[in-house]
C-alpha cells in the first residue's frame, strides 16, 4: 500500500460524471479506406497495378506515336536485332517491332477486357439464378452447363474456324463458349453459401423479393470475391488468344498480337532470339502482374480478415 | 382467456425428404397458442424441432400439413398478397447467431429501416431516419451508430440491432429464435431486460425458443416443452416448474444447474431416455389437467405418471 | 491445507498478440495456484482472457502470441525415476513442451466433440495414437488401454465402439470420447475449457459426474475454464474471476458464492435468474467488457462500475486479502480501508440469503 500516492479525492465515487450506461462502439472507418490501405501493405499488388498500368498506357500511346506502322514492310531492313532506331528491332519482314509489340499487346489487352465482361454478364448471371433459385432450375441449368463444358474446347474452336473468317471477333466469340463456365460455378457456390445466411432469411422474414435479396443481400457480400476471379481469367484469356495465334487458329497476317509475334518469332528462335523473347516477356509480364494485382485484391477486399 | 390468441397453432407437421428412403420428421404435430401481449416458451434440446417450428410459423418454410392462424388469417397455406403483406409486417423474427443476422455490408441505418424500405412505409427521408433514430433510442444504442457497421458493435449490440430491425415494423407477434443463446451471461440479462421492456410498453406477444431453462421461466408467461418433434407437455410457467408431470419435462427441469455450490454438488439429475422409456409419442394424444395444462400420454401412461 | 501439495504455480503472467489493429494486451498480470487432487474454475466472459491462460500452460499459443513475461512453473515425478521435476513452462522450448508436458502431464478437453475429433479417423485409433506417440506402446497395448478407457468413460459395448467414426455418436458420447483421449496418457492436470457448453443441459449434468468420478480415481487436478455458473457452482473448490486479462477475485467456492465482494462479481452472478427470481429487472452490467488493443489506465471495470471510485480511474488496484480469509481475494479499491462502505444490491443479497438457508449455512 505504502508504494501508492493517494489523491485527497480518491475514494470518492465517481458517480454522475461517467455514464455507464453509454455503449462504446469503435470508431467509423469507410470501407473503401480500409480496403485501400491494406491493398498498399501488398507490395506485390502494387508493383503488379502499377505494370498494368504502364503496359496499357504503352499500348495505347505508342502505336500512335511511332514513325512505323505496324504492317509497314521493308525488306531492307529485315531480321535487325534491337537498335536505336529501332528499339525492339524488326522481324523478317523488315517490320519495326517496338510498334508491332505494343500493338499486339493492345489486341491482347481488348481480348482481356472482352473476356471479364463475358464472365460477368454471362457467368455471374447464370450462376446467380442457379444458385439462388435452387432446385429445379438449379439442376437443369447446371446440367446444360455440364454438356458445354464436357465438348472439348479445340473441338468447338475448329468448327468456328470452318464457318467463320479467323479474327478478334471470332476469338472473343470462341472465349464466350468457355470461359464463363468457371466464373459462373464460382458464383454459385458463394450464392449457395451466402443464401442460408441469417442475415438473408432475416431479410426474407421481412418481406423482401427475390430481386431485392440478389442485389442487396448477396451480391454485396460475394462481389469481392467475382472481382478477383475476374481479375484471374484475364490471364488467361491473353494466353488462350496468344496460343490461338500460335497454333495459327487465332489472327492471320499482317494482323499482330502477342501470339501471332511469339509465332512469327519463334520460327526464328535460334538465329534471331529477340524476335520471340521480346513478346514473351511483355506476356508473362502482364500475365504476371494481374495475378499479382488480384491476388492483392482479393486480401484487400476479404472482409473475413477484419477484427474486431 | 376471453381474448382470441394473436397465433394458433394446429397440429403443425414439418417434415424434410432426404432421399426416397428417409424423411426426418422435424415436428410432428405441435398445437398451442399465444396470446396478445403475453410470452410463449417453446423450450428444447437439440434436435427437438423447436427452432424449425418457428421458421415453419414465419413460413421460411412450407409447412407439410397442419394450421397456422395468424391474426385471424390462416397463413399455412397459399397466402393472398394482402396475407403475406400482414405476415411480413406483423410476425417478426429475431435470430440467434449475432454475428451473422446482419449484412456485414449494409450500415445500421439500411439494416433497420429495411423493412420500412420495402413496404413503403414512410413518405420522406427524413421520417425513415427519424423512425431509426427512435428505435435505436429505445434498444440502448444512439444515433451515431445508425452509420456505422456491423463489425464495429459488440455481440450484445448487434442482438439489439437485430431487434430493432423487427421493432420497427410494430409486430404483433415477435419470435426470438434462441435468441439469447449465443450472448455472454450478463449481456444475455441486458437482453432479456429489453425485451420484457418492450413487451410492457408495446403490447407484443413473444414465442421464445430456447433451450435455458432458467431463463425461460423468466421471461415466459407459458411453456411448452418439445422433444423429437412432439409437444410433451404445455401449460402455465407455475404449472410446468411446481407441477411438471411428463417424466421428459421432469429429466429437464431436474438437470438446471442452481447457482448453490453446496447444494449443485450434492444434486444428481434424473434420467430419461426415450428409447427405453416404453413411451410412443405417435401414440399419443393431449390429456387435459388444467384449462392451460396439458400432457402428451396414452391413456395408462397418464395413470403412471400421476402416480409418480 | 498442510498436505496440499503445489503443481503449478503460475506469477505475474503478461500476454499480448501481434494484430492489424496493434498490440492486444490480452492477459495483464495473473497470478494463480493449483493443487494435488483440486478443481479450479476460471470463470469470465468473452475477452476476459481465459482460454488465453491455458493456452500458454499447454504451450499452444497463436503463433502472434508472445508471453511478455512471467512464469509458470510446473511440478511433476519422473513415471520412471519418480524424481520430483520442476521447470518453468514460459523458458520451456516447444519442442520440449510437445514431448515432455502436452498430452502427457497436462491433457486438454475441448468445447466442441465435433470439431476436436478427427471426423476421418476412427475414435480407436484416435484414443491409441497418442500412447503409442508419447509412450511407445505396441498397438497391442494401446489397443487394451483404450477399450479400458472407453468404459471408464462410461460407452457401454467399448470394443463395438472401437471402430466407430465420430459422427456416429452422439453428442454426449463424442465428449466422452474427448475426455478418454485426454485420460490416454496419464496426466496429472486436466484442463477443460467449456467442456459442456455445446451439449444438451441433460447431458452436461452427466459429463460433469463423470469428470469428477474420474478425478477421485486417478489423483487428477482439474482446470475448469467456463462462464456458466451453474458448472462452476458443480465442480469447483476454488474460483477464479477473470476479467479484461486480469483476475478481479479469487478464493474458495463459497466465499465466491456465499461472500463475494467485487462489483464484477455481484453482476455475474446476479445475471442468472435462478428459479425464483421474480424481480421486474434483472440487474445487469451495463456495457460491454473494454477493447483490449487500447491502452487501459486504472481499472478495466470501472467504466461499467456504478460504484467506480475516483481512485478507480487513475490506478489500477491491486489484489485485496479479504477479512478472515486466507484464500479470499479481491483486486478492488472498494477493499482500501478509506474506501466507502459498499454493500451488494439488494436482490443478491436476498437470493444468497435464500441459498445459505437452502445449504444449512
Amino acid at each position: 500500500m505504502d508504494k501508492f500516492e493517494f489523491l485527497p479525492d480518491d475514494f470518492e465515487f465517481v458517480g454522475d460524471k461517467q455514464d455507464i450506461t453509454k455503449d462504446q462502439v469503435t470508431p467509423a472507418v469507410p470501407f473503401w479506406t480500409d480496403v485501400w490501405r491494406r491493398f498498399r501493405k501488398n507490395k506485390g499488388a502494387v508493383i503488379g497495378a502499377c505494370v498494368i498500368i504502364l503496359i496499357t498506357l504503352m499500348a495505347i500511346f505508342m502505336p500512335m506515336f511511332s514513325s512505323y506502322k505496324f504492317d509497314a514492310i521493308d525488306s531492307a531492313s529485315a531480321n535487325l536485332t534491337p537498335n536505336g532506331v529501332h528499339w525492339f528491332g524488326t522481324d523478317n519482314f523488315g517490320r519495326d517491332l517496338w510498334v508491332r509489340t505494343w500493338e499486339g499487346t493492345r489486341v491482347s489487352l481488348i481480348v482481356a477486357f472482352a473476356a471479364v465482361v463475358i464472365d460477368v454478364v454471362l457467368g455471374i448471371t447464370y450462376g446467380m439464378i442457379s444458385g439462388y433459385f435452387g432446385g429445379m432450375v438449379d439442376s437443369v441449368m447446371q446440367r446444360i452447363q455440364e454438356i458445354l463444358n464436357s465438348i472439348p474446347t479445340l473441338v468447338i474452336l475448329t468448327l468456328l474456324m470452318t464457318v467463320l473468317d479467323p479474327s478478334l471477333f471470332t476469338i472473343i466469340f470462341a472465349l464466350m463458349f468457355t470461359e464463363w463456365i468457371g466464373m459462373s460455378r464460382i458464383t454459385r457456390a458463394q450464392v449457395l453459401k451466402i443464401k442460408e445466411e441469417e442475415f438473408v432469411l432475416a431479410s426474407r422474414t421481412l418481406g423482401a423479393s427475390h430481386f431485392f435479396i440478389i442485389f442487396k443481400e448477396v451480391l454485396p457480400n460475394i462481389y469481392s470475391q467475382l472481382i478477383v476471379m475476374a481479375m484471374m481469367t484475364i490471364p488467361n484469356a491473353i494466353f488462350y488468344e496468344a496460343y490461338l495465334s500460335f497454333v495459327g487458329l487465332g489472327l492471320t497476317v499482317p494482323q499482330a498480337s502477342l501470339g501471332v509475334l511469339i509465332n512469327d518469332g519463334f520460327k526464328y528462335f535460334l538465329s534471331y532470339p529477340h524476335m520471340m523473347a521480346i513478346p514473351v516477356i511483355v506476356l508473362a509480364l502482364l500475365m504476371l502482374s494481374f495475378n499479382l494485382f488480384g491476388d492483392g485484391l482479393r486480401d484487400a477486399l476479404d472482409p473475413t480478415m477484419k477484427e474486431m | 382467456m376471453s381474448t382470441e390468441p394473436i397465433l394458433k397453432v394446429t397440429d403443425l407437421k414439418q417434415h424434410f425428404k432426404i432421399n426416397r428412403k428417409f424423411t426426418v420428421k422435424a415436428v410432428d404435430g405441435v398445437s398451442f397458442e399465444v396470446y396478445p401481449g403475453q410470452t410463449y416458451g417453446l423450450v428444447g434440446e437439440s434436435g427437438s424441432g423447436k427452432s424449425t417450428t418457428g421458421r415453419s410459423i414465419i413460413r421460411l418454410y412450407k409447412p407439410t400439413s397442419g394450421s397456422i392462424v395468424f391474426n385471424g388469417e390462416e397463413i399455412s397455406g397459399k397466402m393472398s398478397a394482402k396475407k403475406i403483406k400482414l405476415l411480413r409486417t406483423k410476425m417478426q423474427m429475431i435470430f440467434q447467431d449475432p454475428m451473422a443476422c446482419l449484412n456485414p455490408r449494409m450500415k445500421v441505418m439500411d439494416i433497420i429501416a429495411e423493412g420500412l424500405d420495402i413496404h413503403h412505409l414512410y413518405s420522406t427521408k427524413e421520417e425513415r431516419e427519424q423512425k431509426v433514430y427512435d428505435i435505436l433510442n429505445l434498444v440502448g444504442l444512439s444515433k451515431e451508430h445508425a452509420s456505422r457497421y456491423p463489425h464495429q458493435f459488440s455481440g450484445g449490440q448487434r442482438q439489439r440491432i437485430g431487434i430493432a430491425r423487427a421493432l420497427i415494423m410494430d409486430p404483433d407477434l415477435i419470435i426470438a429464435d434462441e435468441a439469447i443463446s449465443a450472448l455472454d451471461v450478463s449481456i444475455q440479462a441486458q437482453v432479456v431486460n429489453l425485451m420484457k421492456h418492450i413487451q410492457k410498453e408495446y403490447g407484443s406477444a413473444i414465442l421464445f425458443i430456447a433451450h435455458d431453462l432458467s431463463m425461460v421461466k423468466y421471461i415466459s408467461d407459458y411453456i411448452g416443452v418439445l422433444h423429437l418433434g412432439h409437444l410433451v407437455e404445455t401449460g402455465t410457467t407455475e404449472e410446468i416448474f411446481t407441477n411438471p408431470i411428463h417424466p421428459y419435462t421432469k429429466s429437464l427441469l431436474s438437470a438446471i444447474p442452481s447457482p448453490n455450490p453446496v447444494v449443485e454438488k450434492q444434486r444428481t439429475s434424473l434420467s430419461y431416455d426415450y428409447a427405453t422409456s416404453g413411451l410412443d409419442y405417435e401414440a399419443g394424444t393431449q390429456h387435459k389437467i388444467s384449462d392451460t395444462h396439458y400432457v402428451l400420454a396414452t391413456d395408462e401412461d397418464l395413470k403412471k405418471f400421476l402416480a409418480e | 491445507m498442510e498436505n496440499r501439495e503445489r503443481i503449478l504455480k503460475i506469477r505475474d503472467l503478461h500476454i499480448s498478440f501481434k494484430t492489424d489493429n496493434g498490440k492486444v494486451n490480452a492477459i495483464r498480470g495473473v497470478d494463480f495456484d493449483l493443487y494435488k487432487g483440486e478443481t479450479i474454475a476460471i470463470v469470465g466472459e468473452s475477452g476476459s482472457g481465459k482460454s488465453v491462460t491455458t493456452k500458454a500452460i499447454m504451450g499452444i499459443l497463436a503463433s502472434n502470441g508472445v508471453i511478455e513475461k512471467g512464469s509458470i512453473d510446473y511440478v511433476w515425478y519422473d513415471e520412471n525415476t519418480g524424481e520430483r521435476q520442476e521447470r518453468d513452462i514460459v523458458k520451456m522450448k516447444k519442442d520440449e513442451i510437445q514431448k515432455i508436458i502436452r498430452g502427457r502431464k497436462i491433457a486438454m478437453v475441448f468445447q466442441d466433440p465435433m470439431t476436436s475429433l478427427n471426423p476421418t479417423m476412427t475414435i480407436g485409433k484416435q484414443i491409441m495414437e497418442p500412447m503409442i506417440y508419447h509412450y511407445h506402446k505396441s498397438k497391442e497395448e494401446a489397443y487394451a488401454k483404450a477399450v479400458e478407457l472407453l468404459e471408464l468413460v462410461g460407452i457401454t459395448d467399448a470394443e463395438k465402439r472401437m471402430g466407430n467414426y465420430p459422427h456416429q455418436l452422439s453428442g454426449g458420447m463424442r465428449q466422452r470420447v474427448v475426455i478418454a483421449i485426454a485420460l490416454s496418457c496419464d496426466p496429472y492436470v486436466l484442463i477443460c475449457d467449456e467442456p459442456t457448453t455445446a451439449l444438451d443441459v441433460t447431458i452436461q449434468a452427466k459429463i460433469l459426474e463423470l469428470i469428477k468420478e474420474i478425478q477421485r480415481k486417478k489423483d487428477l487436478s482439474v482446470i475448469y475454464i467456463t462462464h456458466d455458473l451453474g458448472v462452476v457452482a458443480k465442480v469447483a473448490d476454488y474460483v477464479n474471476v477473470m476479467y479484461a486479462g486480469k483476475i478481479v477475485e479469487t478464493g474458495t467456492i463459497n466465499e465466491i458464492f456465499y461472500d463475494p465482494r467485487h462489483p464484477y462479481t455481484w453482476g455475474l452472478l446476479s445475471a442468472m435468474p435462478d428459479l425464483d427470481t421474480d424481480d421486474e429487472e434483472l440487474y445487469t452490467i451495463p456495457g460491454a467488457p473494454p477493447n483490449l488493443a487500447h491502452e487501459i489506465v486504472g481499472d478495466a471495470f470501472a467504466p461499467r462500475n456504478q460504484f467506480a471510485l475516483n481512485i478507480d480511474l487513475r490506478i489500477d488496484p491491486p489484489m485485496f486479502d479479504v477479512p478472515g480469509s486466507e484464500t479470499h481475494k479481491c483486486a478492488s479499491w472498494l477493499m482500501h480501508e478509506k474506501a466507502p462502505k459498499v454493500e451488494m444490491p439488494k436482490s443478491l443479497k436476498r437470493r444468497i440469503e435464500k441459498m445459505k438457508k437452502e445449504a444449512g449455512l
